[in-house]
């Protein structure tokens, strides 16, 4: 196991360090100058001349790739060229609202979509099954914005419940992080309910077909005893799959909820570096979220052998 | 089975009690403005870029040595004047009492090095510089500045409102190349920036400066006295503009900068928002051709854009039809500027596509596409390019229209290459008013070629023109010059007028006193309980 782990790890450092190049030059090579864009329209080309040469954007890409690649492997990564500020420091501001946000989402997620799957699977073509499907395919059709605005029509402007937007850190005191996570994490939750609804019941149908469970029934074992202690379980590889996919594309996905909701995550940082060409937050962000990838990739492996002993590494 | 009972009886208290966490810590809080800007501040020097946020920046944390009042004529603000008999020599004195945000006092030392770093980024500063011979700290509280010929261009400069503002910063801070983009904060404005509590992007605080000084005159534009009536301003970036509409209306923010104009209807009768609309932070569209490749290299061609264009379709586009959010406008330098001229105003206000039709019969054009630069990701310029495209198609040109986000316009806009090596024959964009309304800092006029902005018209005359202006202090002589200009403008096509739309403040009615300036600025603003 912990030999598996060392080598997912160490397999994770190409496959980093390939990105941060792809990225690097990706950047480098699309339109856009953030010189020009920090300079202004009045910049004379001596000036522009200057100001790339105090950014270092006047060397040779391959200078600049080897710099910035030898400042990563120092744990630097560089500052923003808008702001002047450490990126570490931009990212990690821009890192927990986002983490905050993501992790109750997916709790929120798992823990409305599992009981729905399951009750849609042993209800198998009852309407309440056909009820649960067809909530997930609204759940998964209706853009987020939209289910963000009603909710915020509703529970923020009508009832008064919630703020409408902004984001506390807990260190303000829990009911001011708490309610300004509510609304933004059940609105951003919905397409996940119905992602992780509809594969735990096709998965727990297809398991529930399967002789063991025939054997566990004819043994005696409750519906109940069937359904957790057999079927979820077989089922669980394919559901904690989607649930670790479902983690990822959360934390770099939620740009358009953190907008509705004026939430200052990292999708934001991201999209106003790239619409600015900072480049520095740009590179790092993206590192930032494969690194992220990778992780759960490794996380959800791992989460394979406790559900399947069959699996092992 | 949950019912509405059960969920208000859960919910409620719960609320309750997030609600009293709220109140409980308002109680004891600062009176605070919370204002959402137009764009988010990410950074700090407000001399190097010309990003209207880092304007607005400025006006909050540093003083001007001079400023325009409400009818745009230069007052004292941190210095008066006086102009020697010849007109050349002018003798600015401090005021007392100006200090900076460290305790340091302002002195004139800090004011030439401020005016110098200013006026090698602005371009009414660089004409500025251009025409004068020295500029030197006579004492602590005295600076001269001296001209080669009499002229009002000092004054012009000194108060210039918007663009690039002549901020005043310690000598220390603005002896930093502008290369290189300055990271201080210190100021002598009526607000301090609370550096600790600065997020770049999302938030930027400014406290009340408890040892600023104001004028004794009255508050009159951007003139006379900055009373700062509440402890802070806090910016908050909102990149969704129903948010920012909704956090108003829930009494989350009081103040927003600019109101969407297809969303005024949500706002509109609600007793508890109100809504100004302010002209002089109104823009101006234009259009600008590149002078430098084919076809627009020839004046026939930009003569027919000109009559292909009209202003209309695209004010409606922008602001919806029939809005009295917008004007249709000839004036090169703005219907609202003392340069007002309608010199040829039904050829640019109203399209004539048969008469560029038969210009370009004349010409011979052989329809090679134009290659028009849309922007998309802002929407004040996102509606501009569909309609300058479909009105050069109606009167027979070609149009490629290439749409990329802002910042890829800004790169490619730069470009001097040829279409293949990524060039571009056209854009178009917004300037503020107060910009527009200076012959000789508004970049949209200047056509001295490869000085010129992106383009790169080139007509002589109209430079000797701009400096006419800039030599001579008697106002209805620069009226006179100015409307040649605007002659010279629209008849070599240096950039077309396409309209005037304006913006719209909303706020909490709570507010009052709040400034027409053309920037938007919190000092005078009071907060009702």
């Amino acid at each position: 196991m912990l030999s598996f782990v060392v080598k997912r790890v160490l397999s994770a450092v190409p496959v980093l360090f390939m990105v941060a190049v792809i990225v690097f030059m990706v950047l480098r090579l699309s339109p856009g100058d953030p010189a020009v864009m920090i300079a202004g329209p009045n910049a004379t080309s001596e000036q522009l001349a200057d100001l790339r040469e105090s950014m270092g954007l006047n060397r040779p890409l391959l200078e600049q790739l080897v710099i910035w690649l030898g400042d990563i492997g120092r744990g630097d990564f560089g500052t923003s060229l808008v702001s002047g500020k450490p990126v570490t420091e931009l990212v990690m501001d821009r890192l927990w609202p986002t983490l905050a946000l993501s992790t109750t989402t997916i709790i929120l997620a798992v823990a409305v979509a599992l009981p729905l799957g399951v009750i849609a699977a042993w209800q198998q073509g009852k309407w309440l099954d056909r009820l649960v499907m067809a909530g997930s395919v609204v759940g998964f059709s209706v853009p987020v914005f939209i289910i963000g605005y009603v909710m915020i029509l509703i529970f923020a402007r009508k009832l008064g419940w919630f703020p409408v937007q902004g984001y506390k850190p807990i260190a303000d005191g829990f009911g001011e992080f708490a309610s300004r996570l509510v609304l933004p994490s059940i609105a951003l939750s919905f397409p996940y309910i119905a992602l992780i609804a509809r594969i735990v019941r096709t998965n727990v149908i297809e398991v529930m077909g399967e002789d063991y469970i025939r054997t566990a029934r004819a043994k005696g074992q409750t519906e109940r005893g069937v359904m957790t202690e057999h079927a979820l379980r077989n089922a669980a590889v394919p559901i904690v799959t989607i649930i670790g996919v479902s983690i990822a594309m959360l934390i770099s996905g939620v740009v358009v909820t953190e907008s509705v909701f004026n939430i200052p995550g990292l999708g934001r940082l991201v999209l106003e570096a790239v619409l600015a060409r900072d480049y520095t937050v740009i590179q790092a962000v993206i590192l930032l979220f494969s690194t992220i990838y990778v992780f759960i990739n490794l996380s959800v492996d791992l989460l394979y052998g406790l559900f399947d002993p069959r699996i092992r590494y | 089975m949950l019912t509405k009972s059960f969920c208000s009886n859960l919910l409620k208290p719960t609320m309750l009690a997030l609600a009293l966490g709220t109140v409980s810590g308002a109680a004891v809080q600062a009176q605070t403005i919370t204002a959402v800007m137009h764009a988010p501040l990410r950074a700090v020097d407000p001399v190097i870029s010309t990003a209207y946020i880092l304007r607005n920046f400025g006006y909050m944390i540093y003083d001007t040595p001079l400023a325009l009042d409400s009818a745009g004529t230069p007052q004292p603000q941190m210095a008066s004047w006086e102009v020697s008999e010849d007109g050349k020599t002018y003798t600015f004195t401090l005021r007392d009492g100006l200090t900076f945000h460290d305790g340091a006092p302002v002195t004139a030392e800090d004011v030439v090095a401020s005016v110098t770093r200013w006026s090698k980024v602005d371009k009414t500063g660089q004409v500025m510089a251009s025409l004068m011979t020295e500029m030197v700290a006579v004492d602590d509280k005295t600076w001269t500045m001296t001209f080669g010929e009499p002229t009002g261009i000092a004054l012009i400069a000194l108060s210039k409102p918007s663009g690039l503002a002549p901020f005043i910063m310690p000598a220390s801070v603005a002896a930093t190349p502008v290369s290189e983009p300055i990271t201080s904060t210190i100021g002598s404005g009526p607000f301090k920036f609370v550096e600790e509590d600065y997020r770049p992007g999302v938030s930027a605080t400014f406290a009340k400066f408890e040892e600023y000084v104001p004028r004794e005159e009255p508050s009159d534009g951007m003139a006379g006295a900055k009373v700062v009536k509440v402890d802070e301003v806090v910016w908050t970036t909102m990149p969704d503009p129903m948010t920012s509409l909704n956090a108003l209306m829930s009494g989350e923010i009081d103040f927003l900068e600019q109101t969407p104009h297809d969303l005024l209807p949500v706002i509109e009768g609600n007793p508890d928002i109100s809504t100004r609309q302010v002209k002089k932070q109104g823009s101006q569209n234009l259009v600008r051709m590149n002078h430098t490749l084919p076809p627009f290299d020839n004046p026939k061609y930009r003569e027919a854009v000109l009559l292909a264009l009209g202003q209309q379709p695209m004010l409606d586009a922008q602001v919806g039809a029939g809005s009295d959010y917008s004007q249709a406008c000839a004036a090169v330098f703005g219907c609202g500027s003392i340069y007002n001229y309608d010199y040829r105003a039904d050829d640019i206000m109203n399209a004539h596509p048969e008469e560029a039709k038969a210009i370009l019969d004349e010409v011979g054009y052989d329809g090679t596409p134009i290659l028009l630069m849309h922007a998309t990701d802002l929407a004040t310029l996102n509606p501009q390019g569909p309609v300058i495209a479909a009105q050069l198609r109606d009167a027979g040109f070609t149009v490629d229209m290439v749409s990329m986000d802002w910042a890829s316009v800004v790169a490619r806009r730069a470009s001097k290459a040829t279409l293949a090596d990524g060039g571009w024959n056209m854009f178009s964009t917004t300037n503020v008013l107060p910009d527009v309304a200076n012959p000789i800092g508004f970049i949209g006029v200047a056509a001295g070629g490869d000085s010129a902005w992106f383009g790169w018209p080139d007509v002589p005359e109209i430079e000797e023109l701009r400096m006419a202006i800039a030599q001579t202090a008697d106002v209805d002589q620069q009226i006179e010059y100015a409307k040649k200009i605007d002659e010279l403008v629209i008849d070599n096509g240096v950039m077309v007028p396409m309209g005037e739309l304006f913006n719209v403040n909303a706020y909490s009615s709570k507010l009052t006193g709040l400034v027409e300036s053309e920037a938007p600025v919190f000092w005078n603003v009071e907060k009702a309980e």
